[in-house]
């Protein structure tokens, strides 16, 4: 297999208004690398949901991505507060975003379960008071 | 339908688009204030009706391959809201009318929640 080819994205925490620029530049990149437009929503969206994510609830972090010939791989990375539950964290639903985020019309606890929809593979370690990681894979082939 | 026609049926300002931009067909609508929903429960929806004003609408519907916004119950985005949507290629309506009458008139024009982009 061909080396893969890696973007990495910081994720500014400071203030809501640029949450979601990573996510604008990642698809950038996958249409300029000529992958399926279909496969483009979906990583997109993946990434979208998890960049707000880390703005909400852990003041930013990083997302690096590697597309090889088989998948393309998002890894987003915080050191926010973790997730105690990531079972209750992944009911359709259920947030824990404060209210001022819900009147952005964000936090009505699709998130998780959404990028879980959207990608193929999606895996999440998280540790209280330390930080989560969410490893997502969509395949190509 | 056309842009145009969206445009002329809401009685919409427009904000953001060219004039070759409101000749493009679209085929499906979805009028949500929660960009939450969007993300979750749309598929293949070219107009986005919202009364939303914040910079995420015009990402959500760049993240959701959207050609058209429209801002209802008289919002206004703002300048850096309609450069973003420029950027993006986006067309930006606004019109006087409220989320439900405007999200009727598409529907009983023939816009469904429905509709299938030829490909």
């Amino acid at each position: 297999m061909s080396e893969a080819l890696t973007f990495h994205f910081d994720v500014n925490g400071e203030d809501f208004t640029s949450a979601g620029q990573a996510s604008v530049r990642f698809k950038k990149n996958m249409r300029e690398l000529g992958v399926d437009p279909e496969i483009i929503r979906r990583a997109s969206i993946a990434m979208y949901e998890g960049e707000i994510n880390m703005v909400i609830h852990a003041h930013g972090g990083v997302a690096d991505v590697a597309v090889t010939e088989d998948a393309i791989e998002i890894v987003l990375k915080d050191k926010g507060p973790g997730i105690p539950d990531i079972k209750k964290a992944m009911q359709e639903g259920y947030s824990t975003a404060p209210d001022n985020i819900r009147s952005l019309g964000f936090g009505a606890g699709m998130g998780l379960p959404n990028m879980k929809r959207y990608t193929d593979e999606m895996e999440i370690e998280s540790t209280v008071g330390v930080g989560t990681t969410v490893t997502m894979k969509i395949k190509l082939k | 339908m056309k842009i145009k026609e969206v445009k002329e049926f809401l009685d919409a300002e427009l904000l953001c688009g060219s004039e070759s931009e409101l000749e493009k067909d679209v085929f499906s609508a979805c009028g949500s204030d929660m960009m939450s929903d969007v993300l979750a429960y749309v598929k293949d929806q070219s107009v986005l009706l919202t009364g939303l004003v914040n910079p995420q609408v015009i990402r959500t519907a760049e993240m959701m391959d959207m050609i058209c916004l429209v801002f209802v119950r008289s919002k206004k985005p703002t300048p850096e809201m309609v450069a973003l949507a420029h950027e993006h290629g986006l067309v930006v309506l606004a019109t006087e009318k409220r989320m439900y009458e405007a999200c009727g008139i598409l529907y009983s024009n023939g816009l469904t929640s429905k509709g299938v982009k030829k490909r």
